[in-house]
């Protein structure tokens, strides 16, 4: 209890050099991050108990914007959908990413490896903007596929159902994400020792039991860092179900812009904002929690 | 006797690296044999071959009677002791030790006492719901052994099991290997770079060079008789000694330093023609002649040109007369014995029946 009571009276004295050397080695990125990140979210949290009056906000504090966020069926349905998108896209997109991580882990040349992990960046030598446009073009009315199909003769029609709705913004989203769930996938099949295949093999597993029972639990932290990777950034995003979702396709995002931009009522985006946050904080601790499952076995 | 595996001409090419040359071997049931050799002599693709893990260019491989070619690793009646010992990380001790137990006809309480039995057979009762990423070294080389035992192979396959284990903890290992052994009957198959290993614990071992066997024997005949220069020189240390053969019938030679011996048939190789050959002799088969000890048959007159002390040994290098390079002694220490000082003169003493002759 003394020792405590000492010790908490002096809390700077008792910093030695290297502690110092560490605050300021963190102490501007430190500020960078509080002033970019931590300030404008706890504006966001305080606006979203305000209220918007015309011009100005009422700044008494209420939980109205949440008993209507959550009550309007709406909102409750575009958050919903932005949950449901965004689980589709992981979904696709780790399930193809996985063979491809698999493909260049124990199938390339180890000299060969980097230069394919470098053609899958190709991708982002163009800018998010064009590719998505490119999506458009691509999946359009008179796109591509639809001109190619009517050109060979297999469809008569063109195909509505790929652009302007959620498959639209799936495509297109699983694209863009991809690398961002190969590159994890990839390093976690790279770490497993190569012998324990073989031990898997020798203890009378095939192949394909050997990748059940070896292979893929090992590379489960892998696939769960992609599914946070992919799983957070899309529930949020904004621009690709803007230009290729239609109507059908839009997501949280586009409502917290409109809420802010066009109604003017930033209280009301402020708490779409909060809960959007919350539900995607839920469910990365829940992935998190899975993570560590796996983790635990391995060192 | 029939042999529980049978390998013949097998070859195996890389490329255009031959890594196998015409391997021709038997290996009896319950006989404990190893693979011994430098690396990158083919020892360990001689293992995976028989494991399964590479398949032989050409030749023919049975095991237990049964044609192994085109057979998979997983129907294989052998299991393998990996070096990294390939402890699976996400599962506890006795899920590893368990893991080749799943499509067993075992009741699922039968095979938890199949592997606590495992488990206590390698010493590591009470280990099971440990996590494999706790165990040491050795205790991670017990998991690997139980692991592949409670398979009941016919063949068990050890890929330089101890090279990662420190010394004293791989003597004690190297015993424990030769007890469980002769206990469970497997035969067991060793690929080992360590002679004194092999020495120690096989009924019969290969000596392998370059992809083929260079000679097959039990540990004395291969340290006694060594069929050429380079398995004597593997083997434990050697002093080669040039010599000259002049009477091939009786086998009489000259030898530099030593003199006119005649040696024995065994001593030499069949055919041996007169004409330049090279001897080799051990350290420990000749020795310094002290005041007042016996000699062993043949005396020659030697100077000390260097001299290690080992504590229980003493090695000395001596110069012979006509011997261009310096033979090694090695002495033990008894009481008595003095440790004698570099340019020291003095007598040396060999018996003939101890020298191996090599066609040069």
């Amino acid at each position: 209890m003394l020792v405590q009571l000492v010790g908490m009276g002096a809390p700077l004295a008792i910093l030695n050099t290297e502690s110092k050397k560490g605050l300021a080695l963190v102490g501007a990125p430190l500020g960078y991050v509080v002033l970019m990140l931590a300030v404008p979210l706890a504006a966001i949290l305080l606006i979203s108990f305000w209220t918007q009056d015309f011009q100005t906000f009422d700044t008494t504090p209420t939980l109205n914007n949440y008993r209507e966020a959550v009550t309007d069926p709406l909102y409750r349905e575009l958050l919903f959908r932005s949950i449901r998108i965004a689980g589709l896209v992981t979904l696709v997109t780790v399930l193809l990413a996985f063979p491809v991580a698999y493909f260049i882990s124990f199938h390339v040349a180890p000299e060969r490896k980097s230069l394919w992990l470098f053609l899958i960046t190709i991708p982002f030598w163009t800018s998010y903007l064009i590719r998505v446009f490119l999506w458009k073009v691509i999946l359009g009315f008179n796109g591509v596929i639809n001109s190619g199909l009517q050109t060979v003769g297999i469809i008569d029609e063109p195909l509505t159902f790929i652009l302007y709705n959620a498959n639209a913004v799936v495509i297109t989203l699983a694209h863009a994400f991809a690398p961002f769930a190969i590159l994890p996938i990839f390093v976690a099949l790279e770490k497993i020792d190569r012998s324990l295949l073989e031990a898997s093999q020798d203890l009378g597993e095939n192949r394909v039991s050997t990748f059940f029972r070896v292979t893929l639990p090992l590379a489960m932290p892998g696939v769960v860092a992609a599914v946070l990777i992919v799983f957070i950034p899309t529930i949020g995003d904004y621009v690709t179900p803007r230009l290729v979702g239609g109507p059908d396709g839009l997501m949280i995002a586009n409502m917290i812009q409109v809420q802010f931009l066009r109604l003017n009522n930033a209280p009301m985006g402020a708490t779409l904002a909060v809960i959007a946050m919350l539900s995607v904080s839920l469910i990365a601790l829940l992935f998190v929690a899975l993570n560590r499952r796996f983790l635990r076995g391995s060192r | 006797m029939t042999a529980l595996i049978d390998l013949k001409n097998v070859n195996k090419y890389y490329d255009d690296y031959h890594a196998l040359r015409d391997v021709n071997l038997e290996i009896a049931q319950g006989e404990f044999f190893s693979l011994l050799g430098p690396s990158g002599c083919g020892k360990t693709t001689l293992l995976r071959t028989i494991a399964g893990f590479e398949a032989p260019s050409d030749g023919s491989l049975h095991i237990a009677g049964a044609n192994m070619n085109g057979v998979p690793a997983n129907a294989r009646p052998t299991n393998m002791v990996f070096q990294s010992y390939a402890i699976f990380p996400h599962l506890s001790v006795a899920e590893n030790v368990g893991f080749g137990l799943r499509k067993s006809q075992l009741s699922k309480s039968d095979k938890i006492k199949s592997v606590e039995e495992a488990l206590d057979m390698v010493g590591l009762n009470g280990f099971g719901g440990r996590a494999a990423h706790a165990l040491s070294g050795g205790q991670r080389q017990r998991v690997a052994l139980a692991r592949a035992l409670i398979l009941k192979p016919k063949v068990l396959l050890l890929d330089e099991p101890l090279s990662a284990l420190d010394k004293k903890l791989r003597e004690q290992m190297q015993s424990e290997l030769r007890r469980l052994q002769r206990q469970v009957g497997i035969t067991f198959i060793l690929v080992t770079h360590d002679q004194e290993e092999a020495l120690i614990m096989s009924d019969r071992v290969a000596v392998m060079f370059d992809g083929a066997i260079a000679q097959l024997a039990d540990p004395q005949t291969l340290y006694k008789r060594p069929r050429t220069r380079k398995v004597g020189d593997f083997i434990g240390v050697m002093n080669f000694l040039p010599a000259h053969v002049t009477d091939p019938n009786k086998i009489t030679l000259d030898v530099a330093g030593l003199g006119t011996v005649t040696i024995a048939p065994e001593q030499a190789p069949s055919g041996t023609s007169s004409g330049a050959a090279e001897i080799g002799i051990r350290p420990e088969m000749m020795s310094i002649l002290f005041e007042g000890e016996p000699d062993r048959g043949e005396i020659a007159e030697a100077t000390i040109q260097d001299r290690a002390y080992y504590g229980d040994m003493t090695y000395y290098d001596v110069h012979l007369k006509n011997v261009p390079e310096p033979v090694t002694i090695s002495m033990k220490n008894i009481i008595g014995r003095p440790v004698l000082e570099v340019g020291e003169t003095t007598r040396v003493s060999w018996d003939a029946r101890s020298l191996v002759l090599f066609a040069s």
